[in-house]
């Protein structure tokens, strides 16, 4: 059965509840209203043509411009071999929709981690609570206006940039850097402890200067 | 000159490498050569009337009248026991080493070969570090059973091997009850299992310690019954007048004299596995369940005791099984008769003497090293059963049949005649001899089986 | 610490424990749970009232730094979703942004992604076997499988560079062209494999004591599979007869003749560990097939197709489905026009399985547990993402 055919049956059991079929690029998706879920599911579970017993997920997306969080459901029937894609619209400032537990127990774990990572509430499920993050944590992260709470339980969040910027080191450089590693050779005595944590942030595009560099103070290296 | 003690990583033993090769052959043979020569020297005198007649021969000193005698004799014991506990120790070691290597050309790697050459100073170095370490206790465990469990499995661990009879008359005691002494010291070990789970105040030792005594404790049964059927052959349960009822020659064992003492030997054999915690009845330390188990919070020379008593362990096992079944020290066609005359008179036996002592001795060791490189194989080789598995195969099939064995093996003793035995014996050698042979070639057709394999004994 | 409480508080809530009865946690550190889980399990000793998995010590927000990175930078974290498959990773996401795109990676390309795929679905499954045998508690079976492993590590080493991050597929193709030569070691390494592979079972998969021990244990019905969300071997021991790649066809495996192994009970009951354990096993022999097949067919052309350096599809969603080692691996692309995800969605078989191990834990022993666990192949980075 297409897409078409599926949303037609649909339409036919319940009406005004049916969005249209979506014109957007790549796979096309009908949203629903979100107080008629649960038996819409439970009439493409159970009837005979359409059988969708397989949730292959179960998701949400943010859209903060349109003050809605979307919950989108990936349904699939391993007996007619057909798949379908609904969408469920909650408010964002209140999410929350009818879990199709019931219908699915797949349902059970994908809910929660929606929950968790986007503080949608899912009425009636059994064992509402987050799944990835601690119980203690503050906010859903995947919400797009999510701010970090600045650590958590005594572990900071604070870190430097992790994209380090690379600069290209040219041949003056390059025989800058190793004078300069020349003149500090000669004047101190090398023992075997060099440490070399500095030579991570070192900028070298060649594996040459890397190793003469590590000798000569990498700290101008590393941050221009 | 560059000064680099600190960050210097190159090992003694790796800059001089010959040095490495004499350090490891003097401990592999120097060991226990050096063991031997003493328990030679000692055990002939091990006995007070031999003490009194070698004092007043050669120091002139009238022992048996002086009133320190029991002090001479409590010394002379202990000096002896110290022989013994040392003989424990290396080879506990020593078979660390050779599972370690074994185990992996079976897992298609090498195993140590750093520490001295081949690796050998490997248990030499784990002993060190383990002693080395930090002795960690549980804030919470109880402090006293904590610091005395690993003793109880040490004490259980050495006690038996003072009845083993490692030679023709190298044995520490030869106490005319060994059999029944051996079986109820082993149970010291379970003691310490149960105590150390519970003294570590965790769940998981909990575990392990209350898996290891139910294991432990259920084997016990079909470990004792299948014990019985070599002395109710030999009639005695002195471990040397069983080893003596028996001959060098294998259709002279008992494990082929009568085809119950086979079936009992397997059910021996698999009932000291499930004793010495060994795979496939290791559970009380499943490592991929329990982490463990009963020595999860141990670190140290506690921790060290432990390892050593489920090594040694499998000595006990072994040579009790040889003891037992195989023939012991027995030598191939040399008679008792041959030792007596051997001995001559005189306090210090003739030189021919101790040369059959090392031979018997020598008999064992290789006897009781091929059983154990068969547990070192089974324990590589076998998924581990569960427990309810383990309790089933203890209680519906080895119990029965180590009362089946012992049932047929009386009824066997009343009615079949010695040369009706003899005859058992060569069919069951030869039918042994015979899945020997069909074994080694179907292992080499496996080999060859898959494409890009082959037997390679070369890189140690 | 406060987390645990809570934790166990959920579950004294749900089963007030007798007086006999400890709660213990599996993990996270643990040698069998796969990687860092947590099982809090309620039990008696040995016999287990209920086991809550505890999931989370591996969240890296993969989900959200695809919003941050573009299209084309985002390839070398789907190696880290699952990274004992990764080609599929790889593999889920190219196929999601080209259809979101509408593109179409070129002959060859999808040749050599069926090839890398299922190259790396053989490395996977050693490592599963491996492990499995490993926890029911035979060490030497795991040296064995990732000894042949380390010749699937080496060969994929000389296409892409990279023993386990592959990083190999792009958008629109694969980066790499086959080396000289290394169709050659490829057939030689596949040639031994397949009698490799019969030893294998005359090791393990027919040991008495690891049939004793997975036989009849952890039976999942087929309902059950269905209604859970299980995928890939979890599924087909269960004897769904589902396979993406032949009823979800993608990539050049229209063109491959191969069986879809189903679990049929055969030592035990449909659905228990042993048939998941088996159905891995036939699958190595069945993508030994494939590969062959695929390097004899091998068309010439590009490796990638045309596309431009900075992506911005047209706002619009797109799945991409794999079948990855570990079951399907499902890709959810939300585009908004600019140049990175405004979504990225990846569901995982390893999540799916992880939620229907509560369901299986009551009555059963510590033991079977582990099988279970190890039966269901689930590994923490697929997980918690």
């Amino acid at each position: 059965m297409t897409v078409e055919e599926v949303r037609a049956q649909l339409e036919s059991k319940f009406g005004e509840a049916m969005g249209a079929l979506s014109e957007t690029k790549g796979d096309r998706f009908v949203v629903v209203k979100g107080d008629v879920i649960v038996d819409l599911c439970h009439f493409l579970k159970s009837t005979v043509g359409l059988e969708f017993d397989y949730c292959q997920d179960i998701t949400a997306v943010d859209w903060p411009g349109r003050n809605v969080i979307e919950v989108v459901y990936h349904l699939y029937s391993l007996v007619h071999r057909h798949g379908i894609v609904l969408k469920v619209e909650t408010d964002r400032s209140a999410p929350a929709v009818a879990t199709v537990e019931g219908v699915w127990k797949a349902a059970t774990w994908l809910e929660r981690e929606i929950y968790d990572l986007f503080g949608v509430n899912f009425i009636g499920h059994s064992d509402m609570r987050r799944i990835l993050l601690p119980d203690d944590w503050v906010g859903n992260p995947l919400r797009k206006d999510y701010k970090e709470a600045g650590g958590y339980h005594g572990v900071g969040n604070e870190r430097v940039d992790p994209l380090v910027q690379l600069t290209k080191v040219t041949d003056e450089k390059r025989k800058a850097i190793a004078a300069a590693a020349a003149a500090e050779a000669a004047t101190a005595t090398t023992t075997a402890t060099t440490t070399t944590t500095a030579t991570a942030t070192t900028t070298a595009t060649t594996v040459e200067a890397a190793a003469t560099a590590a000798g000569a103070g990498p700290s101008s290296e590393g941050k221009g | 000159m560059k000064i680099s003690l600190a960050l210097d990583s190159t090992s003694l033993t790796r800059r001089y490498p010959r040095l490495a090769v004499l350090v490891t052959l003097f401990m592999a043979f120097g060991l226990p050569l050096g063991l031997y020569v003493a328990a030679l020297a000692v055990f002939p005198f091990n006995r007070p009337e031999l003490l009194n007649a070698a004092a007043k021969e050669w120091l002139g000193w009238e022992l048996a009248a002086s009133p320190y005698r029991n002090l001479v004799y409590t010394g002379f014991l202990l000096l002896v026991a110290f022989i013994a506990v040392n003989y424990t120790a290396v080879f506990g070691g020593v078979s660390t080493w050779v599972e370690r290597r074994v185990a992996g050309r079976m897992q298609s790697r090498i195993g140590p070969n750093r520490t001295g050459a081949a690796g050998f100073l490997a248990w030499v170095a784990d002993a060190v570090k383990m002693v080395l370490k930090e002795d960690t206790i549980p804030a919470s465990a109880d402090n006293l059973l904590f610091r005395a469990a690993p003793y109880f499995s040490m004490v259980g661990l050495l006690l038996p091997f003072v009845v083993l009879p490692f030679g023709e008359s190298t044995v520490v005691a030869d106490m005319n009850v060994g059999v029944f002494y051996v079986t109820a010291v082993t149970a010291f070990v379970v003691v310490g299992i149960l105590v150390s789970g519970w003294a570590s105040n965790s769940k998981w030792a909990l575990f392990g310690g209350i898996r290891g005594a139910a294991q432990v404790l259920s084997y016990e049964i079909p470990a004792g019954i299948s014990l019985m059927v070599p002395v109710l052959m030999a009639g005695t349960l002195s471990l040397q007048g069983i080893v003596r009822a028996q001959g060098g020659c294998p259709w002279e064992w008992f494990v082929f004299q009568n085809p119950a003492a086979t079936v009992a030997f397997i059910i021996a054999v698999t009932s000291s596995l499930a004793e010495g915690n060994r795979t496939p009845f290791d559970l009380p330390e499943a490592e991929s369940e329990l982490v463990a188990g009963y020595h999860a919070e141990y670190s140290g020379f506690r921790l060290a005791i432990f390892l050593m008593v489920e090594w040694a362990n499998m000595w006990i096992m072994a040579g009790l099984a040889v003891t037992l079944f195989l023939g012991g020290w027995q030598i191939p066609f040399v008679s008792h008769a041959v030792y007596e005359s051997a001995r001559g008179s005189g306090l210090v036996p003739a030189p021919t003497w101790f040369l059959l002592q090392v031979a018997s001795m020598l008999v064992f060791i290789v006897k009781t090293w091929a059983l154990v490189f068969f547990f070192i194989w089974l324990r590589w080789t076998l998924p581990r059963v569960r427990v309810d598995q383990l309790m089933t195969l203890c209680w519906k099939y080895l119990v029965p049949g180590a009362f089946l064995c012992f049932i047929v093996t009386l009824l066997w003793l009343l009615v079949v005649p010695p040369m009706a035995v003899k005859i058992t014996g060569i069919l069951l050698t030869v039918f042994a001899a015979a899945l020997l042979v069909k074994f080694l070639r179907d292992t080499r057709r496996n080999i060859d089986r898959v494409k890009g394999d082959r037997v390679d004994l070369s890189n140690w | 610490m406060a987390i645990d409480l809570e934790l166990d508080r959920h579950i004294l809530q749900r089963t007030s424990p007798t007086e006999e009865e400890i709660v213990v946690n599996f993990g996270p550190q643990h040698p069998s749970t796969h990687g860092v889980i947590n099982f809090v399990t309620q039990t008696n000793g040995e016999v287990i009232r209920r086991s809550v998995p505890d999931i989370g010590y591996l969240h890296r927000g993969l989900e959200k730094i695809g919003e941050q990175v573009p299209y084309p930078g985002y390839m070398p974290f789907t190696d880290r979703i699952d990274y004992l498959a990764a080609m599929f990773a790889n593999e889920g996401y190219a196929a999601a942004v080209e259809r979101l795109l509408g593109i179409d990676a070129p002959p060859r390309a999808k040749y050599l992604r069926a090839i890398a795929g299922e190259l790396c679905r053989i490395s996977n499954h050693f490592i599963s076997v491996g492990t499995m045998a490993q926890d029911i508690g035979a060490a030497t079976p795991l040296t064995h499988a990732l000894r042949e492993r380390e010749s699937v590590n080496d060969l994929l080493e000389e296409l892409c560079g990279a023993r386990l991050t592959f990083n190999y597929h792009r958008i629109g193709g694969v980066a790499f062209d086959v080396p000289e030569g290394w169709a050659d070691k490829v057939l030689r390494f596949l040639d031994h494999l397949d009698s490799y592979i019969q030893e294998w079972d005359r090791l393990i998969t027919f040991n008495k004591i690891f049939v004793k021990r997975l036989a009849g244990v952890g039976i999942i019905t087929r309902a059950k599979a269905i209604d859970y969300g299980l995928a890939g071997p979890n599924l087909r021991g269960s004897g769904v007869n589902f396979d993406i790649r032949r009823d979800m066809p993608y990539g050049a495996y229209p063109d491959f003749d191969f069986n879809v192994p189903v679990g049929t009970g055969r030592v035990g009951i449909l659905g228990d560990c042993w048939d998941r354990y088996f159905v891995r096993v036939q699958e190595i022999v069945e993508s030994s097939k494939i590969v062959r097949q695929a390097l004899a067919k091998l068309p010439d052309g590009d490796i990638q197709a045309k596309v431009a350096r900075k992506l911005k599809p047209e706002a619009g969603e797109a799945v991409g489905r794999v079948e990855s080692a570990r079951g399907e691996m499902l890709y959810y692309v939300v585009s908004d026009g600019s140049e990175k995800a405004y979504r990225l969605r990846v569901r995982t078989g390893s999540f799916m399985a992880m939620g229907i191990i509560e369901e299986l834990s009551s009555g059963i022993m510590v033991a079977d547990l582990i099988a279970i666990i190890a039966s269901l192949d689930v590994v923490a980075p697929e997980v918690d993402r």
